[in-house]
């Protein structure tokens, strides 16, 4: 009763102050745990660290294929929409000729313009992106056709008109064979979205997984400090103070798998980086490998600190009620 | 300050370790439970503190009904009473300091605070040389006073002492007592459990002894003091 009588007499009891001592107390009471999670997280380097790992290189893997689909679809979406036919010309058809079929093309109901692409132009190109030039050197004759490239009046979307145009153009004379380029590009958009689903399958199954690794560790630190958990209830720790450390606990681990992550896209996107540009400029494309920007980075951490603290929670939930003083 | 009226305890699995108990220990009393090993004294000390929650009749401490205290307010409960144990359980990871400051940490207080009442409960205990060591490196009567610090260094209005001498040879034992005598003399109300007959009556306090979980007799001083 002693104990009460003090409390009662404090002199600043007014709702007010009471109000704010308590809020106080919530304050430094999180900052203890947060400082004192922090330094139990220290204090036994290897095992969280390699914890950490693991938590890491789950979260990059997701993260790293959600970035990769990002290119390909950048890639794509500069192609998708101008589907365009390419005609390979008979190699009689001369420049002349050709030119004259291309015009004549263009008049067309169903075309909306046309470019030719002389045989000598596509020689002197491919000459300098492919890197053969020695090899074409030996060539006495230009191998390559002129070329005719369609673009019709219809999208991707009109797959009949179009199939029904590039067999008109096929049956033409001066034409050797027809290339539709949006073909290739509905099965790539079509294999993408699979891609797409396999990845939010994985995603799933590595986030369960960083779940399972951080309600593990947290089950094991419970019981590591049974103890301590015992001593606490008995002398009148409320399940949030005890649990707190915990909680904070898994928030670490989440938030430091999630830099590790990071860092390992951020180097592999380094890495990448020059050979992709090559790549690029033999496609004669300005294409840029895209790496993570600071609104995906942000969320990388974020789903990392998320499942940190999900999977805390379980496992606090889960095993420290049943530890009762004795 | 803790009243027992027809008190039964039947541990799950039928065993039955108190029955029909009725006491009256008064605020500021200092009372020892005494018995064999068995005979429920640890029983009754758990269940003044809601670590076990009793089968039948009715248990008042500190003006409050046990059966009423809901699970969630149990802590609350808990932080007007102080605890001491045989094997001391001190963590061992933890200096004497974060030892005798857990309960005040676990109450909120604020650091300047804890400093000075963990200062002032070694120093009644006579430890302030060893605020910084940790617990293995004291003896085991160093260890046990460090219990005796925790166990007030919050102030509780009852200090339950469960067979706090069991591991200390006499002499040790005796200056135990004396401190928890200090603790009452400042009106502590203090219940302690002990098999140790011969040491409970040159204490000449109030003595409780069970006997196969019922009260065999109430010796020494009566109810108030
Ligand atoms: N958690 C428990 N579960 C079942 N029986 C128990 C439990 N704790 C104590 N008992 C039984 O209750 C009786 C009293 O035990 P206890 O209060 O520990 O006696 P004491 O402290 O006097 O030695 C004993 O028969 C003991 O076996
Ligand atoms: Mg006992």
């Amino acid at each position: 009763m002693n104990a009460a009588k003090r409390r009662n007499t404090r002199p600043d009891k007014t709702a007010k102050s009471a109000l704010r001592h308590r809020f106080e107390r919530w304050l430094l009471q999180h900052a203890q745990a947060f400082i004192f999670s922090l330094g139990q997280y220290i204090k036994h380097p290897v095992s969280n660290i390699l914890t950490t790992a693991v938590i890491g290189i789950s979260l990059a893997l997701p993260a790293s294929f959600y970035l990769l689909l990002d290119n390909v679809r950048h890639v794509s979406s500069g192609w998708d929409g101008s589907s365009q036919i390419t005609l390979f010309l008979q190699t009689e058809i001369d420049d002349t000729q050709a030119l004259a079929f291309a015009n004549t093309l263009a008049n067309n109901d169903n075309v909306r313009e046309t470019i030719l692409i002389k045989r000598a132009e596509a020689l002197a190109e491919y000459r300098q992106l492919s890197g053969f030039a020695d090899a074409l050197e030996i060539l006495d004759e230009n191998p390559l056709p002129n070329v005719v490239l369609v673009k019709p009046h219809f999208d991707n979307a009109n797959e009949d008109q179009i199939k029904t145009l590039i067999k008109a153009l096929e049956t033409m004379p001066a034409v050797d064979s027809a290339q539709y380029d949006s073909r290739w590009l509905q099965r790539l958009l079509s294999l993408l979205d699979i891609v797409n689903r396999l990845i939010v399958i994985l995603s799933t199954l590595l986030g369960v997984a960083v779940l399972l690794v951080v309600g593990n560790t947290i089950r094991l630190a419970i019981h590591n400090h049974r103890a301590e958990i015992e001593i606490s209830k008995l002398f009148g720790g409320t399940d949030s103070f005890i649990q707190r450390p915990f909680l904070y606990s898994g928030l670490w681990y989440g938030m430091f798998g999630g830099i590790i992550a990071w860092l390992l896209i951020v180097i592999s996107t380094h890495i990448l980086r020059q050979p992709v540009r090559q790549l690029a400029n033999l496609y004669a494309s300005d294409f840029q490998l895209i790496g993570l920007g600071f609104g995906h980075s942000l969320v990388l951490l974020g789903v990392g600190i998320a499942l940190g603290l999900v999977g805390s929670w379980i496992a606090v939930k889960r095993h420290l009620r049943a530890i009762e003083p004795v | 300050m803790i009243q027992f009226t027809h008190v039964h305890m039947n541990y799950p699995g039928g065993n039955e370790a108190l029955r029909n108990i009725n006491l009256h220990i008064e605020q500021g009393a200092m009372v020892y439970i005494a018995g064999r090993s068995g005979a429920g004294k640890s029983t009754l000390l758990r269940l003044v503190a809601l670590i076990d929650r009793h089968s039948r009749g009715q248990i008042i401490v500190n003006g409050q009904n046990l059966a009423r205290v809901r699970n969630a307010r149990i802590p609350i409960f808990r932080r007007h009473i102080g605890f001491m144990f045989q094997d001391h359980r001190l963590l061992n990871d933890r200096t004497v300091f974060d030892n005798v400051a857990l309960p005040l940490v676990i109450a909120g207080s604020r650091h300047r605070e804890i400093r000075k009442r963990v200062q002032a409960a070694l120093d009644k205990v006579s430890l302030l040389a060893k605020v910084n060591s940790y617990p293995m490196a004291l003896s085991g009567g160093e260890q046990q006073r460090v219990g005796v610090a925790r166990a007030v260094v919050h102030r509780p209005a009852i200090l339950l002492a469960d067979e706090p001498t069991g591991n200390l040879d006499p002499t040790l034992s005796w200056d135990t007592m004396k401190l928890f005598e200090q603790f009452n003399q400042v009106g502590v109300t203090v219940l302690i459990a002990s098999h140790d007959i011969d040491m409970v009556r040159r204490m000449s306090k109030r003595i409780i002894t069970l006997k196969k979980g019922r009260i065999l007799t109430h010796d020494g001083t009566p109810t108030t003091q």
